[in-house]
């Protein structure tokens, strides 16, 4: 087995859209050890939660894994059947949505959409698994948790409903849970509880958690590594402290630019990425990220770059960091 | 939920009123009368059937009289049947029309919901593309060519099933078909859209990452979410159907209360014209309140109020 | 995975900033298209509407240009050649052909009466697409305007409305309908001796009939339609926007409003056509529906009920006719959804 729980290489997934194909993950490289948290962080279409559902062999219609290697904790994801898949979705690695309003069934009731899951992956019988069912909801912070179970998803909160969609994705002790950008359909106030809910979980559990969100300001206080995406691949890798304080691709520099700080002295004006993202049907050859790059350079548009290793861990793709290297190499010849 | 109802009742008497009050006028704006066509009649004889059925009162009377029967549920006598009340004639043609409207529909359901569902399930694929022809043809054909071509297929040329009577479950077999091309093509059409409607909601992407089989999620659900449209259809659909269809019944000579009404109104038999019309109005407005209940029961979120 | 090394070859001006008319060309924007472009677009791609939609023109060319060059016409009873089947000549025909004359042949053969049975289902379509697309025309008139008032204003104004329209739902139609063609027979009779109403008579008194019940009765899907459409679209910002620019009332339902339920309007009047060509020959086959001599597909169709055994074509030709005028309605109008609903976009 690999020193890791997750090991995505090389993945390359394209939708085949009327339109052309459209290749929504270029070469993607990423991995994670048992208990960690990895955010990955990226705009709207930049591939983080295609990457995320290809694990769980969840990749909507029309898309279609076209190569590398995805492997969870000794599984070969890639060489898995449906059925194989199934019993090991939310049974080992689990995933909570977006929006809490509409991920839950509106025709049944809270007991039964966590029991479902309960009974599927476990031997437990109705009454075991209203009963597992009822210590979930106490888990999650649920108060009265024998009345919710006979109540249905209109009667709940949006945080409370959220905190359901937790306790079924923690039912059977997955390894890996993925949150898909689980506070932003939610309140501010509530954001915060929720986000500090999954750090306990994680302590309480110890399982690894995948966070894709746009918000710096998420992943800054709860992931131990950061993978930054830029239209189908990882731009920048690196531990939380390397992409906060040494970021090296322009892409991620721009977006830490982006945050807003309230204590500086100055109100320093907030510093846009100006642009809009590429168009994924015709990428263009070069770096994807060259037409809004304030540092753009001939070679950018021409040639993708290719990843530059920081540190041992840190790496990113930036003709800059090549640049320094490529300067190097002519003094060395200069001298020679 | 008992309030509901009850306001739903109250509602609906108050339609059916207002739909009598409209055709009972409206009928007696029309010129004519039920005793004209007989031309042999003698100015004597119709001024005594007149005064026998009422028809020599002032509209205004004529209403009152009919509107307080309609209360003790009292339809009046037929003009043209003699000595046949209205709640008879209904009592004795609306089971034979209830019976084959009610096997259609119930076909209808049967066909229409599984071949919508496995359309969308199959979206794009060849068998889908096959459900979506049979569906858009079979509401693009009217069902008197149905009941025609039927007819000719099947009796005239490989004489398999009888014509005409209702002698036989033999006999039931061509109006049935006819009567349930339509909405059993319209229910697997409106199951299709909704269940591809329904399949790309985030709840059936929790299913599935939920580790469900397709199988379980569809059945369990999608199923129960898609099929609202399909009993808003119902509800109308089947107070329809069950009256009887007037095409299907003349073509295949079937005695029941659709071609009994059609007689009643080119015969301008007044109270079996008001007395059906009464009937369907009340059996549609039940129609709706039950929709509205088994709503309530599908989906949780529906607040009767 | 992670490499240092430099796999293509560079050079020192490869690094020299880009300009910003090399950046600008790599921006490929893709061009925004307007509703009406785009949606027409998607039509063309969509085979089956296209084929529907040339289907539709042989038939308009078939029942509206040719039967004005056919050599016979609908209403002509020729003698000696009734009940001629398909492509077969009478006697008389036979004796003027061999004389050198030339005779058009009897494609669908001839009727009872003698006459020819094509130019007659030809006739037919042309008297059922003019109910469909006469009818359909009120009824959008109607039930739009209907709908969209009563889902505007709202309040008690929308629940009189809608209870007048779930009552409209509840009379049976064919009463009215039969009732309306009665009452009006006198009328129309005396009203089109008188000068320049004889047009009451080319048309027949049951066909304006059957308008009519159209305007009255079968408005009330478009206008549940149209109103629930209202009902989403007054939320919009924009409408509230409008209003705060104090926008009238009338302003704002045609201006935002409706513009923006055009494509439900458009799919849903294109839905309608067939509906109504469907009620039309229901209505003529009951006898209700075009008076004689002129045909429709319906009253074609019923006259052949009684001859099936002898005559299967005479049925065939106008059902035929009607399940695929009906059905290239149908698929249009499905294409037209595809093609025009936002909801479907990409």
């Amino acid at each position: 087995m690999s020193e890791y729980l997750v090991n995505i290489e090389n993945e390359r997934l394209s939708f085949f859209t009327p339109a052309g194909e459209v290749k929504a993950l270029n070469d993607v490289s990423l991995h994670l050890r048992e208990g960690e948290v990895l955010g990955i962080v990226g705009e709207s279409g930049s591939g983080k939660s295609v990457t995320a559902y290809s694990l769980m062999g969840l990749t909507a219609y029309p898309g279609r894994l076209i190569g590398g290697s995805l492997q969870f904790n000794g599984h070969q994801i890639e060489k898995m059947t449906e059925k194989e898949m199934r019993k090991i979705r939310g049974n080992e690695i689990s995933i909570i949505f977006q929006d809490p309003m509409t991920s839950l069934n509106p025709v049944y009731t809270i007991g039964n959409q966590i029991t479902e899951v309960v009974m599927l992956h476990t031997n437990k019988n109705k009454q075991q698994a209203t009963e597992r069912a009822r210590e979930l909801l106490t888990l999650v912070g649920i108060n009265e948790p024998q009345k919710r179970l006979n109540q249905y998803p209109h009667e709940l909160s949006g945080g409370m409903r959220q905190r359901v969609m937790i306790a079924i994705a923690l039912a059977c002790e997955p390894k890996l849970l993925i949150a898909d950008e689980p506070t932003t359909a939610l309140d501010v106030t509530i954001q915060a509880q929720i986000l500090e809910l999954m750090m306990e979980l994680k302590e309480k559990l110890g399982m690894a958690i995948i966070m894709i969100t746009h918000d710096l300001g998420v992943v800054a206080n709860m992931c131990d590594r950061i993978a930054v995406m830029y239209a189908g691949k990882v731009v920048e890798y690196g531990n939380t402290d390397d992409i906060f304080y040494n970021p090296s691709h322009e892409y991620t520099k721009g977006l830490i630019r982006s945050i807003p700080k309230l204590t500086e002295k100055e109100h320093n004006k907030l510093i846009p990425i100006e642009g809009s993202p590429v168009d994924m049907l015709n990428p263009p050859a070069g770096c994807p990220f060259a037409p809004r790059c304030r540092a753009c350079m001939k070679i950018c548009l021409r040639e993708m770059p290719e990843y530059t290793d920081i540190t041992d861990i840190h790496y990113s793709a930036c003709w800059l960091l090549q640049k320094e290297e490529f300067e190097k190499q002519q003094r060395q010849k200069g001298d020679a | 939920m008992a309030k509901y109802i009850i306001k739903r009742i109250a509602m609906a008497i108050i339609t059916i009123f207002a739909v009598a009050t409209v055709t009972f006028f409206v009928m007696n704006m029309v010129p004519g009368g039920p005793f004209m066509a007989e031309k042999a009649i003698s100015p004597q004889a119709q001024a005594a059937l007149n005064e026998k059925y009422g028809l020599d009162k002032p509209l205004s009377e004529q209403y009152t009289t009919y509107m307080k029967d309609i209360l003790h549920g009292n339809l009046g006598l037929s003009v043209k049947q003699r000595g046949r009340t209205v709640n008879m004639i209904i009592g004795t043609k609306f089971p034979v029309s209830a019976r084959i409207g009610g096997m259609a529909i119930l076909a209808a359901v049967m066909i229409g919901v599984p071949l919508g569902s496995i359309a969308a399930f199959k979206r794009g694929t060849l068998i889908d593309n096959i459900i979506i022809v049979f569906s858009t043809c079979g509401i693009a054909v009217p069902s008197f060519v149905v009941c025609t071509i039927l007819m000719y297929i099947l009796s005239l040329k490989l004489g398999l099933l009888p014509t005409y009577g209702l002698g036989s479950w033999k006999n039931y077999i061509m109006p049935v078909m006819a009567l349930a091309l339509y909405p059993s093509s319209y229910i697997s059409r409106l199951m299709r859209s909704s269940m591809l409607d329904v399949m790309g909601q985030d709840y059936m992407r929790t299913a599935r990452a939920k580790g469900l089989s397709q199988l379980v999620s569809i059945f369990k659900h999608a199923l129960r979410n898609a099929i609202l449209p399909v009993v808003t259809y119902l509800g109308p659909l089947l107070a329809y159907t069950v009256t009887g269809s007037f095409i299907v019944e003349k073509i295949f000579t079937i005695p029941g209360l659709g071609s009994e009404f059609i007689g009643s109104i080119t015969g301008r038999d007044y109270p079996l014209i008001m007395g059906t019309t009464i009937f369907l109005a009340t059996l549609m407005v039940i129609m709706n309140v039950l929709v509205d209940v088994a709503y309530k029961f599908i989906d949780p979120r529906i607040n009767l109020k | 995975m992670p490499k240092n090394k430099l796999s293509v070859q560079l050079n020192v001006e490869d690094f020299l900033p880009a300009s910003d008319a090399e950046r600008e060309s790599l921006t490929v924007m893709r061009k925004s298209v307007g509703f009406w472009k785009d949606g027409i677009r998607r039509l063309k791609k969509n085979k089956i509407s296209m084929i529907s939609l040339v289907v539709i023109l042989l038939v308009f060319i078939l029942s509206f240009i040719v039967p004005q060059l056919y050599p016979y016409s609908y209403e002509q009873q020729i003698r000696g050649s009734e009940n001629l089947a398909p492509m077969q000549y009478s006697q008389k025909e036979i004796t003027a052909m061999d004389s050198g004359e030339s005779v058009f042949p009897h494609i669908l053969g001839t009727d009872n009466l003698g006459r020819d049975y094509a130019i007659r289902v030809m006739m037919g379509s042309r008297v059922s697409l003019t109910v469909g697309l006469v009818a359909s025309a009120i009824i959008l008139l109607i039930g739009s305007l209907y709908g969209s008032i009563a889902g505007f204003f709202g309040g008690w104004v929308d629940m009189i409305m809608m209870r007048i329209v779930d009552m409209i739902y509840t009379v049976p139609d064919i009463l009215i309908i039969v009732l309306l063609s009665v009452a009006f027979d006198q009328p129309l009779k005396a009203l089109a001796q008188r000068p320049g109403f004889q047009w009451i008579q080319l048309i027949g008194v049951n066909l304006i009939s059957i308008f009519v019940v159209f305007a009255l009765l079968y408005w009330v899907g478009m206008a549940r339609i149209v109103r629930s459409q209202i009902l989403i679209l007054k939320e919009q910002e924009y409408v509230t926007a409008a209003r705060a620019l104090g926008a009238s009332s009338g302003h704002i339902i045609k201006k935002h409003l409706l513009t923006n339920c055009i494509g439900t309007l458009i799919v849903t009047t294109t839905l309608q056509i067939p509906s109504s060509i469907f009620t039309e020959s229901f209505l003529s086959f009951l006898g209700l529906g075009v008076a004689a001599p002129m045909p429709s597909l319906g009253s074609l169709a019923s006259a052949a009920l009684n001859g099936l055994q002898s005559y299967p074509h005479r049925l065939f030709a106008p059902a035929l006719m009607i399940s695929v005028i009906i059905l290239s309605f149908n698929l249009l109008g499905d294409g037209l959804r595809d093609a025009f609903d936002p909801k479907l976009k990409d």
